[in-house]
């Protein structure tokens, strides 16, 4: 990995080598401020939250030690299961139908070089950059029971359908989830768009040559080509998925009863509201592993099938 | 490529249709924002520019909007400051414990919010520096000071050797190259690094609204989630305050945008 030719230069200096060697602590030093705000405010705090996941703490009088009982907690309590069966449905709203999404639309934008498509990127990315309590504020709006999307459903005659959807038991969660894809899509397309360009165009050619339809032509050259922007594309938005409390704090609270809670808004409500330190501890760094493990599977599986 | 003229037109109409489904929410919330506050405003007119005023001062956005200066400023200059120094280490020299301080480093970029912020609140409540300005823009400046290293390595890494070895070969030291030779070389990757900590730290919400419970260093996001627990009756106000949060950071983006681009698709972690 290191550049060879500084390592060589360096033996062509000899008067200099010893007074290198004896630099031998830069390195630390240029890395040492960065290291130091690192450590205390992300390592500690991570080895921390471990430490605490493992007592019953209310955030004020004595802990006690549990042992691994707020982590078997989290598949005993009901509304941690549930939290984390949303998190599974936001990995589908966020990653999985943005990619699915992003595919075709990019697939469709690469094959026919249409004009006004750098206007189009600029637009489409815009959700990324738009702090989520704005985008909240936005889309609460238009699920309100006399917002936008009420108005156009009576609009169109279908009146029976209109519903408070933000307040609904079934409807809320793919209703918030629905946001985090309008995040989500526009970041994904724009990513395949930059991998299908790479695309050289002889291989179109030669498929075309051999008769190959715009469906077979995305099957099995498109998408195998953008394998590692998939990756980058799946990675991001899943990890993006199992990050969202903002939404959730702004939209519903979790609310109604628990169907739209999830994990990082479970940490925040046991830690902050209802005084189970140590379960949003356990809670926070279960998240931390499965981020881990997301990630790594996620690289995995792009790598064994390349 | 040739496709038939049907295929071009179904191309537009997919562009155009999903341009419109992103453009439908922000444009719904200017149109509200501009709307009538409430029944007697709604009898003068339809296009209400003065709630922007209206939702400043009641929602107090002036002292808000300051907090996320402040927290911006402190977060962006010192997280850039570190990051340089440390991806200057990382990317150009070789010492021991090299690779396992630099996947320390990377362990933070995976690292969620949600999980440290238990403990800091309690630990730094317990000396006494919850509610400090420090206390909010500190975890962020680690946050950003895992993905900086990681970012500026790279740019250190792809500058060629022999810049550094003829530099080296004058006299120059350490500190002299990465100031006058590799600082003003890296601006392009400097400012995507400066533009991307700007936008996270700016729309940042749960390290705010843990580490300052009192609402003393309540930033502009915070704000807007408090007025919106303030005023639940009409959307004009609210709507015109969310804007406001959010407008830095747009305008930013349309100015920059590439940076934005380029930083968040090869920000992503690969290694």
């Amino acid at each position: 990995m290191r550049a060879l030719p500084r390592a060589s230069s360096t033996i062509g200096a000899p008067g200099r080598h010893t007074a290198r060697q004896g630099l031998a602590i830069t390195p630390y030093l240029f890395i040492a401020p960065a290291f130091i705000v690192y450590a205390l405010f992300m390592l500690y705090p991570l080895a921390r939250a471990v430490h605490l996941s493992l007592y019953d703490w209310d955030g004020l009088s004595l802990a006690t030690f549990v042992g691994t009982g707020n982590y078997t907690d989290i598949l005993a309590d009901t509304r941690l299961r549930a939290a984390f069966g949303h998190a599974g449905a936001f990995i589908f709203f966020y990653a999985v139908l943005p990619c699915g999404i992003g595919l075709v639309l990019a697939a469709v934008l690469t094959r026919a070089k249409v004009r006004g498509l750098a206007l189009f990127r600029t637009l489409v990315f815009l959700p990324q950059v738009i702090a989520m309590v704005v985008v909240s504020v936005a889309f609460k709006q238009i699920y309100a029971p006399d917002g936008l999307l009420n108005s156009v459903l009576r609009s169109i005659g279908l009146d029976g359908l209109t519903r408070a959807w933000l307040g609904d038991y079934v409807f809320s969660l793919p209703a918030v989830g629905l946001i985090g894809s309008w995040v989500s899509t526009g970041l994904v397309t724009v990513l395949l768009l930059a991998g299908m360009a790479r695309i050289p165009a002889e291989l179109f050619e030669a498929a075309r040559l051999d008769g190959a339809g715009a469906v077979r032509e995305f099957l099995y050259i498109i998408v195998p080509s953008v394998r590692a922007e998939l990756t980058v594309a799946l990675t991001l938005t899943i990890v993006a998925s199992l990050k969202t409390f903002d939404l959730i704090y702004m939209t519903t609270s979790g609310g109604p009863g628990s169907s739209t809670t999830v994990p990082s808004y479970e940490v925040y409500r046991r830690a902050f509201e209802t005084g189970q330190v140590g379960s949003a501890a356990a809670i926070g760094v279960t998240l931390t592993v499965i981020i881990f493990l997301v990630t790594l599977a996620v690289n995995r599986v792009s790598e064994r099938g390349a | 490529m040739r496709v038939s003229a049907t295929e071009r037109t179904l191309n537009y109409a997919i562009l155009i249709g999903f341009s419109l489904i992103v453009l439908t929410p922000v444009a719904s919330i200017l149109v509200a924002a501009f709307g009538p506050a409430n029944a007697s405003a709604a009898r003068e007119g339809a296009f209400h520019p003065g709630n922007f005023a209206t939702a400043w001062v009641e929602g107090r956005f002036g002292q808000y909007m300051g907090t996320s200066v402040l927290v911006a400023v402190i977060v962006v200059s010192l997280a850039v400051l570190l990051s340089i120094l440390s991806g200057y280490a990382f990317g150009t020299m070789s010492f021991r414990g090299e690779q396992v301080l630099f996947y320390l480093f990377l362990l933070g970029i995976m690292v969620p919010a949600e999980a440290i912020i238990v403990p800091l609140f309690f630990d730094l409540r317990t000396f006494g520096l919850t509610d400090t300005v420090w206390a909010v823009a500190l975890p962020q400046v680690a946050q950003s000071v895992a993905f900086g290293t990681y970012w500026m390595r790279a740019y250190f890494k792809s500058v060629n050797p022999s810049i550094m070895d003829a530099a080296r070969v004058d006299g120059a030291s350490k500190g002299r190259i990465l100031i006058s030779i590799l600082v003003p070389m890296g601006r392009p990757a400097i400012t995507t690094m400066v533009v991307l900590m700007f936008m996270w730290t700016w729309n940042e919400f749960l390290i705010p609204l843990v580490m300052s419970p009192s609402g003393e260093f309540r930033t502009a996001p915070l704000g807007l989630a408090f007025f919106q627990g303030q005023y639940t009756q009409g959307t004009a106000l609210l709507a015109a305050a969310a804007v406001m949060v959010a407008l830095p950071v747009v305008v930013l983006y349309f100015l920059m945008q590439r940076h934005f681009i380029k930083g968040m698709l090869e920000g992503a972690v690969k290694e």
